[in-house]
């Protein structure tokens, strides 16, 4: 699998720009630069340039890719051996993806790790104990939350890689989780614009 | 000299107040007869380069040894330096044990390579043992635990520290046997999968003298609080998850159970974690003395701080970089018997900045006059910094700053960070251990020579300008012992200036430097009890190898036994 690969050649690590962000790849269009995981040959900290992996070791690398200007950390610094940090400590913040959940109205966000569930009906569970006003509904399969005070209904939704908003619940839980950047429970008066669904899948996907 | 006129028996007690290996080894050398008294009499052995020696000879020097503590792969193996397979097994140091007649009954093993088969070998062969330690290892699975809990009787502690373990579900944790109460120490927390936590709590149990346990991230908060009520004696506990409904009956019972253990001074883990239920340790934060959060990144900024307010005894800290500054300024106020601090980051993944910078540094330094042990990543560092640090604290034993940039110059004055450092190498005097980054010239190095009187390991990544750097530092550090660098211009002229000094230290680890295949050759030639080891993976020897082609990887040590025998194919010994 490695010797595929094209190796980070030399220009990149002293120029101090990012050229690897301008190469041309074979990726779809928004698809994210993926880091290999884990590989003991030392590649681990470079750019994978290798298109459409979904390994499970995919790292956030959205930011680097929409602002160029943000100075995003040199090739140097995706060196290998560089932050000295033991590769058991790696992972271990590896499996750590937490998202932001704003719910409209209120003051202040919150943080959930995705990691921590397996399954929308956990998660919505969660969001229910964080928000705790909230109750889930279940209306004709979507799931909805519902502020049993006023009888508002949330919608919940998330931004995925490609900076769309999408409908919580449609893909498989584990690419959801993948490609989650933030959830934002929206009043379902604002998600009324959303098209009616195809024919609900069966069941709330498991891990 | 009288204490020649003093029979064996009395040599052996005496010596046996000493409890360090240098002292011990120190003792050896004052003549023969102590010599003598003091290899019989020698129970435990430190190994810090299992390549040094071989398991005969040592067996033949101390033949009563106990407890073995060996080491195994380069530092830098730890970051992905050195590629598997290289080496590190301890099978054959077992094997050889049992040969022997050994009455084995310690072993604490850093970065080897274990298999299921040397921990059956083991289980199965040293009635007494006691106690198995392994940090950073990896090669073995659950089944490998089994056969220790199953076959050691008399198992006292069984510690698991992030070692890589292929977890084959296989209940080893069932395998202690119900005769089996005399654990005093267990941690598994680096384990991945299940474990029965109703064999977990009967365990707990029934070993009375547990003083150590520190779980796994599958261990859920309502086990938490029957351990706790079944093991008030806890003196180090290392929680699992740490997840629950804040306002439900298992979290009540928990606060009570935490009430009644008392002893517990140690504290980490949370591997998992729901802030909301965080307070419910408060009440055994005012005794703690040791705390490592570095494993929950799930605690927020404003929680951490909350936490650490209470614990007024600190001596040992370990945690996140999202503490902030602000957040360190607190420990700075709250923890005054604070001596070791490691301060990790935490965005290793997204656009690689830290959440410290050197003012959370400065303020721990004013703030904690008993700081003697730093590992720091942050953002950033300021020369000015550097100097008030070493100002505030002439104690360090250990000084470790990474900076995650590892060039970045000083940032309000653009210069290196030679004069940072430097100050701190003249101020503290029993400096042992340094790790440096950020931009730096030879002139560090100057420094290092001239003042780190007490240096014995040094690690430098993209620093120096030319070959004066190293030699500053070889010529300098009459104690030095490790020496590892990576990404620096240094070569032949700095490695073959005294070849003399190699065989002095433990080992030198040279990676993306300039040095070359023949000046390596040349070191391996007249050096006959130093083994130098080339790493190549791959396309640097296809052809036939020219000595002036730079080496990528080297890694010298001295050794009694000559080459070792089990090297991969990638690795040269010249």
């Amino acid at each position: 699998m490695s010797s595929e690969k094209p190796k980070v050649s030399p220009e990149f690590e002293t120029s101090g720009m990012n050229l690897q962000e301008t190469e041309l790849t074979l990726g779809l269009p928004g698809e994210s630069r993926t880091q290999k995981s884990g590989t003991k040959r030392g590649f681990s900290e470079t750019v994978d340039l290798c298109p459409g992996s979904t390994s499970a070791g995919k790292e956030e690398q959205s930011e680097n890719e929409i602002s160029g200007t943000t100075k995003p950390p040199t090739a140097k610094e995706q060196k290998v051996g560089w932050p000295p940090v033991r590769a058991f400590r790696k992972n271990l913040m590896k499996n750590c993806k937490y998202v932001k959940v704003a719910v409209d109205g209120a003051p202040y966000l919150r943080k959930v790790d995705l990691e921590m569930y397996c399954s929308y009906q956990q998660l919505l569970g969660a969001l229910e104990e964080m928000f705790t006003c909230f109750t889930i509904r279940d209306v004709l399969n979507e799931r909805r939350l519902m502020d049993p005070l006023n009888g508002v209904e949330y919608v919940p939704t998330y931004e995925d890689k490609d900076g769309d908003w999408m409908l919580v619940g449609d893909v498989p839980w584990k690419m959801f989780v993948e490609s989650c950047k933030r959830l934002r429970l929206m009043k379902y008066s604002e998600a009324i614009g959303f098209a009616p669904r195809t024919p609900p899948k069966c069941s709330s996907s498991g891990c | 000299m009288m204490m020649n006129y003093f029979p064996d028996e009395v040599l052996e007690h005496v010596f046996n107040f000493l409890t360090s290996h240098k002292d011990r080894n120190a003792v050896s050398m004052v003549c023969k007869s102590w010599y003598r008294v003091e290899r019989f009499s020698r129970e435990k052995v430190f190994i810090g380069n299992c390549y040094a020696i071989d398991p005969e000879r040592l067996i033949s020097r101390f033949p009563r040894v106990r407890s073995l503590t060996l080491k195994g792969k380069p530092h830098f193996a730890d970051f992905n330096l050195v590629p598997p397979d290289w080496g590190g097994f301890v099978y054959p140091w077992i094997e050889a044990m049992v040969k022997l007649g050994v009455h084995l009954e310690e072993l604490r093993l850093k970065r080897m390579v274990v298999s299921d088969e040397s921990l059956e070998l083991l289980s199965r062969s040293f009635v007494s043992f006691k106690s198995l330690v392994l940090v950073s290892c990896e090669g073995f699975t659950t089944d490998g635990l089994a056969a220790i809990a199953s076959n050691c009787r008399f198992l006292r502690e069984l510690d698991l520290q992030e070692n890589e373990i292929e977890d084959r579900r296989g209940h080893w944790l069932s395998c202690f046997p119900d005769s089996c109460t005399s654990l005093i120490s267990l941690n598994f927390a680096c384990l991945k999968g299940e474990v029965n936590l109703a064999t977990l709590e009967r365990l707990v149990a029934r070993c009375h003298n547990l003083r150590s346990l520190r779980l796994n991230h599958v261990v859920p908060l309502d086990t938490l609080q029957k351990i706790l009520g079944k093991a008030p004696q806890l003196v180090d506990l290392g929680a699992g998850a740490f997840v629950h409904d804040p306002d439900s009956e298992t979290l009540n019972k928990l606060k009570n159970a935490i009430q009644k253990c008392t002893s517990i001074r140690s504290l980490s883990g949370f591997l998992e974690v729901a802030p909301c239920c965080l307070p419910a340790i408060y009440p055994m934060c005012l005794n703690l003395t040791s705390l490592n959060l570095s494993y929950a990144p799930g605690i927020h900024n404003n929680e951490l701080i909350k936490l650490i307010r209470h614990c007024r005894k600190l001596q040992r800290l370990w945690i996140l970089d999202v503490i902030g500054d602000k957040g360190l300024g607190v420990v700075a106020s709250t923890c005054k018997e604070l001596q070791e601090l490691r301060v990790f980051p935490s965005d290793l993944y997204g656009v690689g900045n830290a959440a410290v910078t050197e003012e959370g540094l400065v303020a721990i330094s004013a703030g904690c006059p008993k700081l003697n042990s730093v590992l720091y990543f942050c953002q950033q560092v300021t020369n000015a910094a550097l100097i008030t640090v070493a100002k505030n604290c002439p104690n360090f034993i250990r000084f470790r700053l990474c900076t995650l940039n590892p060039t970045i110059a000083d940032p309000v004055t653009m210069q290196p960070l030679d004069e940072g450092f430097g100050a701190i190498v003249q101020s503290c005097k029993g400096l042992k251990r340094l790790s440096l980054s950020g931009l730096l010239t030879d002139q560090v190095f100057l420094y290092i020579g001239m003042y780190a009187e007490q240096l014995e390991m040094l690690s430098v990544a993209f620093a120096g300008g030319t070959d004066m750097g190293m030699l500053y530092v070889l010529n300098g550090c009459r104690k030095l012992k490790k020496l590892e660098i990576m990404d620096s211009p240094f070569g032949d002229v700095a490695l073959l200036a005294d070849i003399g000094k190699y065989e002095t230290m433990r080992s030198l680890w040279m990676s993306s430097c300039e040095v070359t295949l023949g000046a390596c050759k040349t070191i391996a030639k007249k050096m006959p009890r130093l083994n130098v080891e080339i790493i190549d993976e791959g396309d640097q020897m296809e052809t036939s190898p020219d000595d002036r082609h730079r080496v990528e990887k080297m890694y010298l040590y001295r050794s009694l036994v000559g080459h070792r025998r089990d090297a991969p194919d990638f690795v040269r010994t010249l």
